[in-house]
């Protein structure tokens, strides 16, 4: 089939590749493509369309049709017209049952005419309604184009790439390249971005080129292009649309059969790959650029059986006919001519959806009858033919199937829709080209409209009997190209921050969990009995992941004073208040301890995930307020670790020169010192309820301080103890976690903290907001319970009140110190008394509990100041 | 959204990079109404047009400034440091004005 060496051809014909068509070994030249390999070894049938399964060949050649698209190595829909042949490639059909050559959904075609139009599944296919179920699993298994392999694995390793350009070209065509050639002389960067990997051949070297796809023009001058396996995001100062013309087809009845080919397709045939289209063949052209295929076919040796110029010759009527499904003859005009290859074309259309994403209108031009870009936004330029010119054409008739009206007539080839369908759409009113597209899906399929927008204006206009200008084109949106998934989702990123400490968790046995983007332990094996160390003897917990701020400045003071409903500007240096930031809607955003370190100096901590939107929110507030103060995060720079209980005196008194008296550092005191040799900062502060020192230290010692602690706390007995043990410790103290006991809606009041809030200061961020609260009285409380039959409530819980919702558990555990299931929840108000009864959800079956009002552990805090 | 807006301190940048927080509201002053609250707190013009509102360049200075920009089309006709409460201030922006949330 292949033709002997021709000029011009880009084959390396001592270099051969094997790839597979369904197991049967295919030996291609380097320069095929999968699908020239295919048509050299005689394939010419290369899928079954969309509906009607009826056989297609190669139409385009060009990788806009969805003739060609097979399954390569796994991958579904992969146009195997311009996909490079590659050692070993696997290629299968898609879209059949059965073979290419014998498809059994082939009868659809046969006899699926009067019971398969428009929107057939929703209209045939409902009565009797109980077989719905029966139609449904039927087409939800022949719908749709390529299978993916649910337990395939990934494939492609998908990247995304950010990149800038003060010139980007899409398309490296004549005017393309002139154009970059012009900007790159200006000294400009330019980017030249060709699918086409034959057309970059020689760009000038001051130009960069790049083999890919634009797939749309987005904001901002953004162009997504797509380059296989890297996404590449490219910015542009200027953008220059060169993306060409595109061929059309002509809308005749069996214009969709096997040997029916667009110009462009003869041209990569037989220029590239000498391959011989046809050995008969018959041209209908509607403009000059398409008629240059007939010295080309000529060459091949094929037999031009008739040209026709619709420029100069009028014909009323084209009529391919074929046996099994490729093209024997063409009747035109009641004159039979019998050929195996068709070129048809009915001229070029401006390749212009990048400019219509990128904002230009697209207006209609009766005289040439081409839609033509206009009004394009500034930096946004459009050369050669995507700007018009096209070139010289006469405009095609909407339709040349002539009076017999026999055989289908597609106007899209895609989705398998015929004029008749068109037709039929119009008659039930869809009168809108809008409307009409999303019933018919028309445009909606892998040519994405290339192929099918313009024959199906045209030929609404002449069935509405109006004019092209005035059906107007749908909106044009991105991609212009069907991209892969893969590409758009790229490479998965999920960014995990680890403490320095992180490691030896790890060694330790350490089970680990997400908390926001931070890795930490969730135990090292026993949580009750990691809690209990911390009760009987002392436990140690990293506590890195705590936001820490450094709140600096003449007025560090009154900028906490006026962000918290506390007061911290009466605070003694070398003190320690808990905080609740708060909005001014009055609700809870984040906590953590303040301490006040010099007179103009605070360290704010804030929760582990919690950081990032504190550092936000006070940078906010400051930018409105503009006081003195400087604020720096070192969340990462300081590591952290929390030792507690009733030995962790001696252990402190072991690794610091702190006085560790209750005279040297009382409860809520924060002192620098040296641990281990460590410049630290100690914190003695108890949310685990025990004696409990934080030591907050630079974190490249982490791994160091963290062996030294456990080393010198050995004898006493020491464990670390992960987030689960101390989720029990906290709640025995009636602790809250932000975010697990409070949500959007709660404020500090009916969180049970009303010691918290100032209403005496002038103004806090919320104070308005929690005055309305305390005047409307409460409508909700945030208690402790404890149930009375040890039974642990799940979290999330619901409250039975008379039969109805009327609370829910927003933390419980089970307690070894104890000895009970605590939790706590949100009552209503008339509940919130100790001793209360509460009724609780648990599988189903109500559970009862005691409100608690007072922590369930140490309620007087006297292990905390021991 | 894929547009650019130019940090005043960094320069044009993706608008990946920065927090949104809506529109500049002015926060009430002494002891607001119930009504004066609820309309500060939760209450916005939702303008079809040029707005002024707050961004934060999140991944970059992690500094707020404000800008004006038309909602319908993304287009960015300036930005500024907001000028703090208290201070004297020049032309514009007149009114030093306060995040809400």
């Amino acid at each position: 089939m292949r033709l002997p060496p021709q000029p011009g051809e880009r084959l390396q014909r001592d270099r051969e590749t094997t790839f597979f068509f369904h197991g049967k070994p295919i030996t291609a030249f380097q320069g095929d493509s999968i699908g020239s390999a295919l048509f050299a070894a005689g394939q010419r049938v290369f899928s079954r369309s969309f509906k009607y399964h009826r056989p297609r060949g190669l139409l385009c050649c060009r990788g806009q049709c969805p003739n060609c698209m097979m399954r390569v190595d796994g991958v579904p829909n992969v146009r195997v017209c311009v996909e490079p042949a590659r050692e070993g490639a696997r290629v299968e059909a898609q879209n059949v049952w059965g073979s290419l050559s014998t498809d059994l959904l082939g009868v659809t075609d046969k006899i699926g005419g009067p019971f398969t139009p428009v929107g057939f599944y929703y209209r045939t296919m409902i009565r009797p309604r109980r077989a719905w179920p029966l139609y449904e699993k039927f087409l939800r298994s022949v719908a749709g184009l390529g299978k993916v392999d649910k337990h395939g694995r990934r494939s492609t390793r998908f990247d995304v790439e950010h990149r800038r350009a003060e010139v980007l070209v899409i398309g490296a065509g004549r005017s393309g390249l002139a154009a970059a050639e012009r900007y790159a002389s200006e000294g400009k960067h330019v980017v030249v971005v060709e699918s086409d990997p034959l057309r970059l051949e020689g760009v000038d070297d001051a130009i960069e080129a790049i083999q890919g796809t634009a797939v749309g023009v987005y904001e901002g001058n953004l162009v997504p292009v797509d380059a296989g396996s890297v996404l590449l995001r490219f910015r542009a100062e200027r953008i220059v649309v060169a993306a060409g013309g595109v061929e059309q087809p002509l809308t005749f009845p069996g214009n969709d059969l096997v040997g029916v080919l667009l110009p462009e397709a003869v041209r990569r045939l037989a220029g590239r790959w000498s391959l011989k289209p046809g050995d008969r063949a018959v041209v209908v052209a509607a403009d000059g650029r398409a008629l240059e295929v007939v010295p080309l076919l000529e060459s091949t040796g094929a037999e031009i059986a008739e040209v026709v110029d619709l420029r100069t010759q009028r014909v009323r009527e084209i009529a391919a006919k074929g046996r099994r499904g490729r093209v024997t003859a063409v009747r035109l005009d009641g004159e039979e001519v019998a050929c195996d290859l068709l070129v048809m074309s009915g001229g070029r259309q401006p390749a212009s959806a990048l400019l219509a994403h990128a904002g230009a209108s697209v207006e209609y031009d009766p005289g040439r009858g081409i839609f033509v870009p206009t009004d394009l936004p500034e930096g946004i330029e459009a050369v050669g033919a995507a700007a018009g010119d096209v070139g010289p054409a006469t405009v095609p008739a909407a339709t040349y199937n002539g009076a017999s009206g026999k055989g289908k007539c597609f106007v899209c080839i895609c989705e398998d829709v015929t004029d008749k369908d068109l037709k039929r759409a119009i008659a039930e009113g869809f009168d809108s080209i809008e409307l009409a597209k999303r019933y018919t899906t028309v445009t909606m399929g892998p040519c994405q409209g290339k192929l099918c927008h313009v024959p199906s204006i045209r030929l609404y206009a002449r069935e509405n009997e109006t004019d092209e200008e005035t059906i107007g084109t749908t909106t044009a949106r991105p991609t212009w190209q069907p991209v892969s998934l893969g590409l758009l989702a790229g490479r998965p990123h999920e960014p995990a921050q680890r403490t320095s400490i992180h490691h030896r968790h790890k060694e330790l046995g350490a089970t680990m969990m997400w908390t926001g983007t931070w890795r930490r332990p969730h135990s090292y094996g026993d949580p009750p009995g990691e809690a209990k160390n911390v009760h009987d003897a002392v436990g140690v917990i990293d506590v890195s992941t705590l936001g820490k701020l450094l709140v600096t400045g003449p007025d560090a003071a009154a900028f906490l004073e006026r962000l918290y409903p506390n007061r911290f500007g009466d605070m003694k240096v070398g003190r320690i208040r808990y905080g609740v930031l708060g909005s001014d809607a009055g609700r809870i955003m984040d906590d953590g301890t303040i301490a006040r370190l010099a007179e103009e100096q605070y360290y704010v901590t804030t929760t582990s995930t919690g950081a990032d939107a504190v550092l936000e929110w006070f940078e906010w507030w400051n930018a409105v307020w503009g006081l003195e103060l400087e604020i720096a995060n070192v969340t990462g720079a300081l590591a952290a670790v929390n030792i507690a209980g009733p030995r962790a005196r001696d252990l402190l008194a072991r690794l610091t020169d702190v006085d560790v008296s209750n005279e040297g550092i009382a409860y809520l005191d924060a002192r620098a010192a040296h641990a281990a040799g460590v410049p630290a900062l100690v914190l003695r502060i108890g949310f685990v309820g025990e004696l409990g020192y934080e030591l907050h230290f630079p974190s490249p010692y982490g791994e160091y301080l963290w062996d030294t602690i456990l080393e010198r706390g050995r004898d006493l007995g020491i464990r670390p103890f992960g987030l689960e043990p101390q989720r029990i410790l906290r709640l025995e103290k009636m602790h809250i976690l932000v975010g697990q006991d409070t949500d959007s809606e709660s404020n500090a009041l009916e969180a049970s903290m009303p010691w918290i809030v100032k209403f005496d200061k002038d103004d806090f961020v919320g104070k308005w907001s929690l005055e309305q609260v305390q005047e409307r009285g409460f409508r909700e409380r945030l208690v402790g319970f404890e149930m009375t039959n040890g039974v642990v409530p799940p979290e999330g819980g619901q409250i039975v009140i008379d039969g109805r919702p009327g609370g829910r558990v927003t933390s419980s555990r089970w307690s070894e110190e104890l000895g009970k299931a605590i939790g706590l929840a949100w009552v209503p108000p008339e509940l919130a008394a100790d001793g209360a009864r509460l009724a609780i959800k648990v599988n189903g079956s109500i559970e009862h509990a005691e409100v608690r009002l007072r922590p369930f552990f140490d309620p007087e805090g006297e292990h905390l100041r021991s | 959204m894929s547009f650019l807006l130019p940090c005043p301190h960094c320069g044009p940048r993706d608008v990946g990079e920065f927090s949104c927080a809506g529109e500049v509201t002015v926060r009430p002053q002494g002891s607001p109404s119930l009504r004066e609250l609820t309309s500060y707190l939760y209450f916005r013009r939702n303008v079809a047009g040029p707005q002024r509102e707050w961004w934060c360049h999140r991944l970059g200075c992690e500094q707020w400034f404000q800008a004006e920009r038309d909602t319908r089309t993304n287009e960015v006709f300036g930005t500024w440091v907001a000028e703090p409460a208290g201070a004297a201030a020049p032309e514009a922006p007149p009114v030093p004005d306060t995040p809400a949330v």
